[in-house]
């Protein structure tokens, strides 16, 4: 027990020295090249299609599915307009997707993330339009697939509830930023030294803001989740979240 | 019986709260001079670092036209979505209750 302690502290005090005033968002309007854009709404296209069909076919389990479908949207736009500090001192928003893949797989919220994006390029001009593939990419296709299978494998693993949902949560959220530096630095190679070079200053910019508040997300994931299974638990059984005994 | 356990939900929940409420609050102490900006214009500085030439090829359709007016939005955004979350806990806890007594 005392050993974790310590280890918190390492990483919070590592935390705290990192000299830099950096941004982490979205990728802004128009600064993906042509090329990219195209590419990345390709690669996320099909996961919002299947998506599609993965909600339909959940749905129809029963009307209170839907419901707490609505919730888990509500939940990732909810979150998703909180900028909040960080210790970096610079601002950076959760994307509230490991809730809903979690709770209905790694596709729904495919669907449910592109809404969001779409909203906030349009009426806040966060994000945009041209990088909305990317931005989908990112957030919804990534961020899910990890969540639902840290989920998974942590739930094998035996691992206690709320100590699966908080890892993939939070997992989930800090590979999003994770992939939008990739993203980054496939489309700005450093002159120098190439994609590497370019990807740890991106890394640098985006991820490491994105820490605490990963741990905001993965924390206020349990918070919701231990709602849902004192007041929704025949939901989470339906969605094979929970199993009948539990 | 069962109000043991949602007390006891409760105070996990809070302590859960107050954590994320801090961990949000502490870099405003702990990095006194910090701008505490997210926005485009440093993203753009990273990026022309590396590119100088790379000119945005396409800009948002519509800009809040101040920083009120996306405040608004953002704020209308957050309430949105908090305020379903609102509405849906109390639906399933109200249909919890009612369950139960129907029940006795």
């Amino acid at each position: 027990m005392k050993k974790k302690y310590q280890i918190a502290l390492g990483i919070f005090l590592a935390l705290l020295f990192m000299p830099k005033t950096t941004f982490a968002m979205h990728i802004m309007e128009g600064f993906l090249p042509p090329l990219w854009c195209i590419s990345w709404g390709a690669a996320s296209l099909p996961f919002i299609i299947v998506g599609m069909f993965s909600i339909k076919k959940k749905i129809e389990i029963n009307l209170r599915i839907k419901m707490l479908m609505a919730m888990a949207g509500a939940f990732t736009f909810a979150l998703s307009a909180l900028k909040i500090p960080s210790v970096t001192g610079s601002c950076s928003h959760p994307t509230g997707i490991g809730l809903g893949a979690i709770l209905f797989g790694p596709t729904v919220m495919c669907v449910i993330g592109v809404i969001v994006l779409i909203f906030q390029a349009l009426l806040l001009a966060h994000g945009g339009l041209t990088t909305l593939g990317a931005n989908t990419f990112s957030m919804s296709v990534v961020g899910g697939l990890v969540a639902y299978f840290t989920y998974k494998i942590l739930k094998k693993m035996k691992v206690s509830q709320s100590v699966a949902i908080f890892t993939a949560a939070a997992l989930g959220d800090i590979m999003t930023y994770v992939t939008t530096s990739f993203q980054l630095a496939l489309a700005f190679p450093d002159k120098t030294g190439g994609f590497i070079a370019s990807l740890m200053k991106f890394m640098g910019i985006f991820a490491v803001t994105q820490i605490p508040l990963a741990i905001s997300e993965g924390i206020l994931t349990v918070i919701v989740f231990n709602l849902l299974t004192a007041y929704s638990k025949e939901e989470l059984i339906d969605l094979k979240v929970l199993s009948e005994e539990a | 019986m069962d109000n043991k356990k949602d007390n006891k939900m409760l105070k996990k929940n809070l302590i859960l709260a107050l954590i994320v409420i801090l961990l949000a609050v502490a870099p405003l102490f702990l990095r006194k001079n910090a701008e505490f900006g997210g926005a485009d214009d440093k993203a753009k500085e990273a990026i022309s670092h590396i590119d100088t030439n790379y000119k945005p090829w396409f800009s948002p359709i519509w800009t809040p036209p101040s920083g009120e007016i996306a405040s608004l939005l953002f704020a209308l955004q957050a309430a949105i979505g908090a305020g379903f979350i609102g509405y849906y806990f109390g639906y399933a806890k109200g249909k919890k209750t009612i369950v139960k007594s129907e029940e006795i």
